[in-house]
């Protein structure tokens, strides 16, 4: 029996080996998967801001073009120079900002935090296991992104700057600019790469062999599967990516052509290359990557929110295996649509139908998940607290951006809004008030078991009505300026092209002027978004301490994480945990309490 | 408090913790390989006709090295399932044979690299004449120089080099064909030793990843694949050395770490095996 049952006899020895540890090894080097998850999400979070920040000041840069950034652009200038010459954004910082604000918000900021923060706290818990399967390797996993981190923020200050060739990082552009901060992006992905291998080796192998006795795969809380599934997407997507990389850094460091075509121009001359390489490997080698990044962004959130619905509707998940199936389907139709991002570069009618079909074919998973989370809701004793708020308002947000991702999905509607600000708008959508309000709501739930106290309601609800406003005015109208034809990547904002008059005619051409207005108030959105953020910030830090204490279980919810002392020991649980139900097991009929918790035996 | 199943199978899974590990982590290394090996296909589909190279690596040194890294992979089986006879001593031999092995293929490869670094490709400016590859001479420099490029002839000022191009040599098939590695067999004909101005020279590479997509892919291919040999190569080291005390301690355990790691080196010759017939024969 002794591989089947974790006993709770050990526990009194361990904790006497836990205190031999000592700070660093308990803290700084620790191997325990809840320490590792503070870690990740602390770090995460940080660059949460920072990446923000970035947006906050190319923002400023697009609705006043050439005037200097109030606040910072002083403290910009001190810090990098020549390219924030009199707090002035020059065209470089703006596309420095802009590449590493996609790389952290993705790699740096919401992944980690969703996937590997959530994931490293919570999953070992839900499942019953004492810890990950390998806790050393999850220890190196968190290093490695840290170190990627490192590389990733010491761009910013090398000569030059950090990387300027976008997140997608597109051949030759990229590999031609004449900076290092290419070669340092190429690394820190290289590390941050390793880590997302190390991790979703050890969330496989833990949810496969670590499950408790009587945890069945239909008795896995839905946010485990939605990790489950995500680990899949990043154990396999992530290689090519890396093969893209070290490709890219052989043609940065090595001089060699893998995405250089033959007689390809550099400063107006011809490249000293030997050529023959395509540009467009590169950008099937990054979206096969890339568009699973999509869902692994998206799947954690949907199985936060789908824990915290659950939990305060106080009834089951409606269509716990239909949404099981939902998340499996995406899983695999994730690695067949990825060229959906690809339709401008000529590669044929043919191939453009099929990726377009599978492309409309995975949003019915998509939609079937979040059909179920509203039917959920229907009958329910709704418990609006701020977590759920978070969880509510990421539901017609998440559906917000998945229908205005469809024209983008048909290639003939993608032909006018490719590369515009509606692109921005949709992704957003789904990422920004969707992914990291879910990722809110799940910091405001999981809180108190982390620290044993709660975070003040009150100012979670302010953080939360302000930030869902500024939102909302921050990424709606850019659906108006992406339709009218705003580019994306423009550096002053499309104020070059707005109101050019055609000569012969006398009809504006350019953008209107309405349309480039809106970029005042999208901007002044986004400073409201920032002020939104201080008593989140503030809250996080005070509640540590003065918060208002609670016990074991205060949202009285049903799945494993919650029967465990606060803050879990070091081993998660103090008796044997068997587990005789399913996951959501609210409210049921003639039962003592609401809530039925897993380890509840049946008495019948 | 130890985690479950690190020496003793699950029953529903039928597998201990790091068999199962090895397995994922193999999966990610298929896609690693797999992306690399669709790029060298993308790459050669689109190469324009006639320029992607052939014959430029020795078939000999490569069959004798992907004979050392399959032997290699008896060894290491043999060394798994003498641990699991009981015998210790046999395992020591076996284990000890791999990693000779593994040390012998990271030589052969070596001297192969070395063989290329110093071996040279001329274009000229003159469109009409064709390309030269061979070894050079240059002034100021012993023996067959390293990593030379056009740039540093310029940037040295130096006029005139002196090439030994290589024998053309008469490939089955009947095609003409300048010859690489092949051509040291003594087959063809050596022609005369020409003197070249740098002048003339629009590129000259020697074959580094640079030389052309063909270099590039092999070199990131076999690279990449060295370093899986040398990672795995250490791995079974420690196992031999340091690492075999376990034996002592926790037999079942320890053969289980032979057996991870001897599923991960069958899946470095399993790449060479791939590698061998796209790079060399195809």
């Amino acid at each position: 029996m002794q591989h089947t049952t974790h006993t709770a006899p050990h526990e009194t020895s361990h904790e006497h080996h836990h205190e031999d540890l000592g700070f660093w090894r308990t803290y700084v080097f620790s191997t325990d998967h809840k320490i590792i998850g503070i870690q990740y999400a602390v770090t995460s979070l940080a660059f949460l801001f920072f990446g923000f920040c970035l947006m906050l000041a190319m923002r400023w840069q697009i609705a006043y073009p050439g005037e200097p950034i109030p606040v910072v652009g002083k403290l910009l200038e001190t810090i990098l120079g020549e390219t924030a010459k009199g707090g002035i954004m020059s065209p470089d910082l703006y596309n420095v900002f802009g590449a590493m604000h996609g790389t952290i918000m993705v790699f740096l900021a919401v992944v980690p935090l969703a996937f590997a923060g959530f994931g490293n706290y919570v999953v070992p818990l839900q499942i019953g296991a004492i810890d990950m399967t390998f806790p050393r390797i999850n220890m190196a996993s968190y290093w490695s992104f840290f170190i990627g981190c490192v590389v990733m923020f010491f761009s910013f200050f090398i000569p030059g700057g950090a990387a300027q060739g976008g997140w997608t990082s597109y051949s030759p552009l990229a590999s031609t600019i004449p900076t290092d901060g290419q070669t340092y992006w190429l690394i820190g992905m290289v590390l941050l790469i390793t880590s997302s291998l190390l991790g979703a080796v050890n969330f496989i192998a833990t949810i496969i062999q670590l499950r408790a006795p009587g945890m069945t795969w239909m008795r896995l809380p839905f946010f485990v599967w939605a990790q489950f599934v995500t680990a899949f997407l990043l154990l396999l997507a992530f290689p090519p990516l890396e093969a893209a990389g070290i490709m890219q850094l052989m043609d940065k460091v090595f001089g060699t052509s893998f995405f250089l075509p033959t007689g390809l121009m550099v400063g107006g001359q011809v490249a000293d290359i030997s050529g023959g390489g395509s540009p467009l490997l590169w950008q099937h080698l990054f979206w096969f990557l890339a568009h699973p990044e999509v869902y692994v962004l998206i799947l954690p959130a949907i199985g936060i929110v789908a824990e915290i619905i659950a939990c305060n509707t106080r009834k089951t998940l409606w269509g716990y295996r239909s949404l099981v199936y939902s998340v499996l389907a995406i899983g695999f139709i994730a690695f067949i649509v990825w060229a959906h991002h690809m339709y401008l570069t000529g590669m044929g009618t043919k191939i453009s139908a099929f990726f377009q079909t599978t492309t409309m074919i995975i949003s019915i998973p998509s939609v079937i998940i979040l059909t179920c989370l509203f039917i959920t809701l229907w009958g329910g004793s709704i418990r609006f607290n701020t977590p759920m708020l978070f969880a509510l308002a990421f539901l017609p947000m998440f559906g917000l951006g998945g229908l205005t991702g469809l024209p983008l999905g048909f290639s003939f509607a993608d032909l006018h809004l490719h590369d515009t600000y509606y692109v921005i708008a949709h992704f957003h959508y789904i990422v920004a008030p969707g992914t990291i309000f879910a990722l809110f709501a799940g910091v405001y739930y999981w809180y108190p078991k982390a620290t044993g106290r709660k975070m003040n309601e009150f100012w979670g609800k302010v953080h939360f009505w302000v930030s869902f406003i500024a939102m909302n005015l921050i990424f709606q109208p850019m659906f108006a300026q992406g339709m009218a034809g705003m580019h994306r990547r423009m550096y002053d904002g499309g104020a070059t092209y707005s109101g050019v008059l055609d000569p012969e005619t006398g009809d504006v051409v350019g953008l209107e002027a309405f349309i480039i207005n809106l970029n005042k108030g999208i901007t002044h959105a986004a400073m409201l978004m920032a002020v939104a953020q201080l008593p989140f910030i503030i809250n996080f830090f005070y509640s540590m301490f003065k918060g208002e204490k609670v016990d074991d279980n205060p949202w009285k919810a049903t799945t494993l994480e919650w029967q465990t002392p606060t803050p879990p020991p070091h081993g998660n649980f103090t008796k044997e945990i068997i587990v005789y139900r399913g996951p959501y097991d609210y409210s049921l009929p003639g039962a003592k309490e609401d809530y039925t918790p897993q380890t509840e035996p049946n008495h019948k | 408090m130890d985690v479950p199943y690190t020496t003793k199978p699950r029953s529903d899974t039928g597998l201990y913790n790091a068999k199962l590990g090895i397995w994922l982590f193999l999966a990610s290394e298929v896609m690693l390989f797999g992306a690399l090996f669709s790029s060298y296909i993308l790459l050669r589909v689109n190469a324009l006709e006639g320029t992607w190279p052939h014959g430029l690596l020795n078939i000999p040194i490569g069959t004798f090295n992907t004979a050392v890294l399959i032997s290699s992979s008896i060894t290491v089986v043999m060394a798994w399932a003498s641990l699991k006879l009981g015998k210790f001593n046999h395992f020591k031999i076996y284990q000890g044979l791999t990693i000779l092995c593994a040390l012998a293929f990271m030589v052969i490869k070596s001297v192969e690299y070395k063989d290329k670094f110093t071996h040279y490709e001329v274009w000229f400016n003159d469109h009409e004449k064709k390309s030269i590859r061979g070894h050079i001479e240059v002034p100021g420099e012993e023996g067959n120089p390293w990593f030379m490029t056009h740039k540093k002839l310029a940037e040295r000022k130096i006029e005139t080099i002196k090439i030994h191009p290589d024998p053309k040599v008469t490939v089955a098939s009947g095609k003409e064909a300048h010859g690489g590695a092949e051509a040291h067999d003594g087959h063809g004909d050596h022609p005369p030793v020409q003197e070249i101005k740098v002048a003339d020279i629009k590129r000259l590479s020697a074959f580094v990843p640079a030389h052309s997509t063909y270099f590039a892919i092999y070199f990131t291919l076999t690279a990449l694949h060295a370093l899986h040999v040398m990672g795995g190569a250490l791995v079974m080291a420690y196992l031999w050395g340091p690492g075999s005390k376990m034996w002592k301690t926790d037999p079942e355990r320890f053969t289980n770490r032979i057996e991870v790691s001897g599923l991960f080196w069958h899946f470095v010759d399993l790449v060479w095996i791939f590698l061998f017939p796209v790079l060399y024969l195809l």
